[in-house]
């Protein structure tokens, strides 16, 4: 015999075991150990939260009452699962890129993150969630009733004793795990891992009692088909307005149940594990179902007339004296209504600290978020306040109800109320042009709907709807009668509750909506929610430049807490390429940051607390027009990334440019070395060379002359080139002072045709009257240049009769001096080098020079402001030596 | 099953995908209309729990089997989208 005691040491030692299986899950992860804690599976079993305990014991209660109808509400949300690609896949990637933390958070979020919606929304929640609540912690004290009137009687004040025991248990559990951290988009590891050890155990329970019940009592499948047909139900009473409705209904309540959508969206940790859950917890809801219609059938047959068939799944090994499986299976009903109790709570909490707790407690400390203070602390706070009051309403609602029949009822109540989200949550992810008008006056219109026609009169006239009015209608208004508005008589009431309630409420969000115009704020949200797949999620919200970073990190610290907080603003800055802690308060990271408040204070809060620090200057109507419009982003987008792009290949390019000339520079400069070595090493050899001779003596006086003339000859050669590229480094550095004065270029020309000597080797033509121009220069170093032009001409030029033409021309503000010879010029190919150090074309001659000379009067000309070239196609090597003006131009003489 | 014949071209492959997630979309559509269907069974022979459950549970295996065959061919289409940060 089992002694009520021993179930109570089961009890808890299930429970000790669930508190260590939930903490090892929690530190696993704090670890980093993600593991399993992160699979399909564990999300998939997290779902089963959808089956509670008014499933477990209360399916096969409706199934012996109504037959197979009790399976619309597993069929429902296999559907939903089923078409995971219709809405499911949305809403997961919706909530993991907005950071959602509830239901209420999403619709607030949505409708451009107004906290008037996440009120009405949480309102609903709670009191629709409430009656549920009592209705799991009615199931278990029944539970425990049926063990304990086994062992003796128990008076109706145990049950209450025992129900309140549960719910402080499950409050404490719930604060424990639920509230660890802040962040509610960071999962809940241990409390999903215990919730799916309790789906593991809840559904071995049934199963186990359908196969004791399938092949222990009776014979098999065959055997069980024909009870079945032998059996009170064996007509199948199908009402097709409720069978499709409640098929309906459950499929609503499944995507919009704040404990659904909080195991569903919330702790989602992988949008993956979606495609598994889509077959996968379709399975399991078909396994939690499949014994249902047996045991309802064994136990009909079996239990004398009368017994609540809501126990049969306990009472029927009971009878049998299977006292461990009555055992196993009062854990299973045990699991079902802790997990589901725990998930709630969890879910109503964040709502109720997010959007209730949190908006009072910043516009009461006006200055809010600036003010020191931990609003970390204070969230934190309000969750576990909540968690409590919610369950404390959960047993009040309870003790008031009397736990009689009535609760039974109010699981579909219950999804008929939250399913009035249903139109607000599509509508906001399927179409841009809803408003937050339209959701508040259609989610209060559904609301109040069900309120009048199915929650109230579920009291059947002992709460605020009077007996009188229910069957007389207000004030005698007939057609106002709570269960046939309008006339519409003899439906089935839920029927009747949900086809107004939606209808209408779907009516009131669609005509407010066509009706009134969203502010910016929600056409932003809009389309970030409608095209959540099509383009980065990064809309800007914020005007830039308003805010104080530091202000932002001393908001964000209190919320997050310091490290994370930091952690955050560092990667930022690092992100901007600023070192330290405060990054620029750019759109961009305002977005970021709200984001990553939102996810812990919900979307409405951390929009509320950035605007207190911002100024309110969210975003504006113009501001919307360059980014809301899908169109125009992406263009804008696109050609931002074009722009970028043609920068990047511009810079490349430049870069490559660069390069190629860093490379041919070291080249030149390789060679320029060599050359010089060479230059030097020349002189050097035949200097050491003769004065060697010299020092053996034993030579004529004629010899040593001779040979003291060559070492002189060619010191001087030497001192020439190192004078030379003393020259030419102190040029090539732009370091020397040129000594610029006014001087009368023909002058110049005479000079430089004297002192080069060329009327010697060759005939110079000139045209004086056109050299008559006065210049600002250097007259030394210009002179230096023709010098140097009119000895290369006598140097190399090869016709028989050497002649040279120096011709002057002004060109603008500019002269021109070419000095063109009868040569046979200089071949194309050697033309680029020819102003490069110690270039000498051929080695005819080796002419004195280190083959500096043009490359010093190239740097001379660039340093006055002009330049010399090459000038080919004139017959013979020509060069023109452009200069610049000045401005002191001749007025001797006119071209 | 794809595994076998590999697709000739990027545009083969690209527009089975987009059958894929069509038939995904179709999936629960159907799966409602067969579940609707005992509406529509003869009236005065009446209706049998026995039978319901066989049929109804037939229905359920059928959209798990196919729900899993999909969603094996989603996930690779899904991977191929990219996923968000």
């Amino acid at each position: 015999m089992l002694s009520f005691n021993t179930l109570i040491a089961v009890c808890l030692a299930y429970v000790v075991a669930l508190f260590l299986i939930a903490f090892a899950a929690d530190r696993r992860a704090r670890q980093g150990k993600f593991g399993w804690l992160r699979s399909p599976l564990v999300y998939t079993l997290s779902l089963s939260i959808y089956c509670t305990a008014w499933t477990f014991y209360g399916a096969v209660g409706y199934a012996a009452r109504s037959g197979l109808e009790f399976l619309t509400i597993y069929l429902g949300p296999t559907l939903v699962m089923v078409g995971w690609w219709w809405i499911l896949r949305k809403l997961v990637r919706i909530g993991r890129s907005q950071r959602i933390t509830s239901i209420a958070d999403l619709i607030s979020s949505r409708y451009g993150k107004s906290n008037l919606l996440g009120v009405i929304v949480t309102l609903m929640a709670v009191i629709g969630t409430t009656p549920y609540i009592a209705l799991q912690l009615q199931s278990v004290t029944l539970s425990f009733a049926v063990f304990a009137g086994r062992s003796g009687g128990w008076a109706a004040s145990d049950l209450n004793a025992t129900a309140l025991w549960v719910a402080a248990g499950l409050a404490l559990f719930t604060v424990l795990f639920g509230t660890r951290n802040l962040d509610a988009n960071e999962r809940h590891y241990g409390v999903v891992t215990a919730i799916a050890v309790e789906a593991v155990m809840k559904l071995f329970a049934l199963l186990a009692v359908g196969v004791f019940v399938v092949w222990g009592v009776a014979d098999g499948a065959g055997d069980i088909l024909a009870r079945i047909d032998a059996s009170p139900i064996a007509g199948w009473e199908l009402k097709p307005g409720r069978w499709v409705s409640l098929i309906f209904l459950s499929a609503v309540a499944f995507l919009t149940l704040p404990r659904m959508f909080q195991v569903m969206v919330v702790e989602n940790a992988d949008e993956r594990h979606l495609s598994t859950a889509s077959w996968a917890f379709p399975l399991y809801l078909m396994l939690m179902s499949l014994f249902v219609v047996p045991i309802a059938v064994v136990g009909l047959d079996l239990m004398p007339a009368g017994s609540n068939p809501d126990l049969f799944v306990l009472t029927v090994p009971l009878s049998q004296g299977r006292e461990g499986l009555a055992m196993l299976s009062f854990l299973g009903g045990f699991s079902s209504a802790t997990s589901m109790v725990i998930v709630a709570a969890i879910a109503l909490s964040t709502m109720v600290s997010n959007h209730i707790v949190m908006p009072i407690w910043l516009s009461v400390a006006r200055q809010g978020a600036t003010v020191s203070g931990d609003v970390r602390q204070v969230v934190l706070t309000a969750r576990r306040v909540s968690i409590a009051g919610i369950l404390a309403l959960g047993y009040a609602y309870y003790r008031v109800s009397g736990g009689g029949a009535a609760l039974a009822a109010i699981g579909l109540i219950s999804f008929v109320g939250v399913a009035q989200f249903l139109p607000a949550l599509l509508g906001g992810i399927f179409w841009r042009g809803a408003t937050r008008a339209g959701a508040a006056v259609g989610l209060i219109t559904g609301f109040g709907l069900w309120a009048y026609t199915l929650f109230l009169p579920s009291f059947e006239g002992s709460f605020i709807l009077s007996a009188e009015l229910l069957t007389q209608g207000p004030f005698g208004i007939g057609w106002l009668r709570p269960q046939a508005l309008f006339g519409v008589s003899g439906m089935d009431p839920l029927v009747h509750a949900l086809f107004w309630s939606l209808t209408l409420n779907t009516i009131a969000f669609c005509s407010v909506s066509l009706a009134s115009f969203p502010r910016p704020q929600e056409r932003l949200q809009g389309a970030q929610f409608v095209n959540v797949f099509d383009h980065n999620p990064n809309a800007q919200g914020w005007v830039s430049g308003m805010a104080e970073a530091e202000d932002l990190l001393v908001m964000a610290q209190r919320i997050l807490g310091p490290e994370q907080a930091q952690g955050l603003f560092s990667r930022e800055a690092a992100r901007q390429g600023k070192a330290g802690y405060l990054p620029d308060t750019s759109p961009d990271f305002l977005q970021r940051l709200e984001r990553e408040l939102a996810g812990s204070v919900g979307a409405a809060t951390g929009h509320a607390m950035i605007g207190q620090i911002v100024g309110g200057a969210s975003v504006s109507v113009g501001d919307l027009m360059a980014v809301a419009d899908e169109t125009a982003q992406m263009m804008e987008y696109s050609s931002q990334l074009e722009a970028k792009s043609a920068e990047l290949e511009r810079t490349a390019r430049q870069l490559r440019v660069v390069n190629e000339k860093l490379t041919d520079l070291s080249v030149q400069k390789d060679a320029f070395l060599s050359q010089i070595s060479h230059e030097l090493r020349t002189p050097m050899t035949s200097i050491r060379a003769f004065s060697e001779i010299m020092r053996e003596g034993g030579m004529t006086a004629e010899e040593r002359a001779k040979y003291a003339l060559i070492i002189h000859d060619e010191t001087i050669r030497l001192t020439r080139l190192l004078d030379d590229l003393l020259d030419l480094s102190v040029l090539e550095s732009g370091q020397v002072e040129m000594n610029m004065q006014t001087a009368d270029l023909q002058d110049i020309i005479e000079r430089s045709v004297t002192s080069a000597g060329g009327d010697g080797c060759l005939t110079i033509h000139r045209d004086p009257a056109r050299e008559q121009v006065a210049l600002l220069t250097d007259p030394d170093r210009l002179s230096q240049v023709f010098i140097n032009l009119i000895a290369n001409a006598c140097k190399y030029c090869d016709a028989e009769q050497p002649e040279l033409r120096i011709r002057v021309r002004r060109n603008g503000g500019n002269v021109e001096v070419d000095f063109v010879d009868n040569g046979t010029g200089i071949p194309a190919k050697s033309q680029p080098l020819i102003f490069e150090k110690f270039s000498r074309l051929g080695d005819q001659r080796a002419a004195g020079g280190a083959g500096l000379g043009l490359a010093i009067s190239r740097e001379i000309m660039a340093n006055l402001g002009g330049s010399v070239i090459y000038l080919p196609g004139q017959g013979g090597a020509a060069f023109r030596v452009t200069l610049a003006v000045n401005g002191a131009s001749s007025t001797k003489s006119k071209p | 099953m794809s595994e076998r014949r590999q697709p000739l071209f990027l545009e083969r492959e690209s527009y089975r995908q987009r059958r894929t997630t069509d038939a995904a979309r179709l999936l629960p559509i159907l799966g409602f209309l067969a579940l609707c269907l005992p509406i529509l069974w003869g009236g005065e022979g009446g209706r049998f729990t026995s039978v319901g459950v066989i049929y109804l549970f037939g229905v359920w295996v059928v959209l798990i089997a196919v729900a899993m065959l999909l969603a094996r061919r989603l996930r690779r289409i899904d991977a191929q989208q990219g996923t968000p940060d």
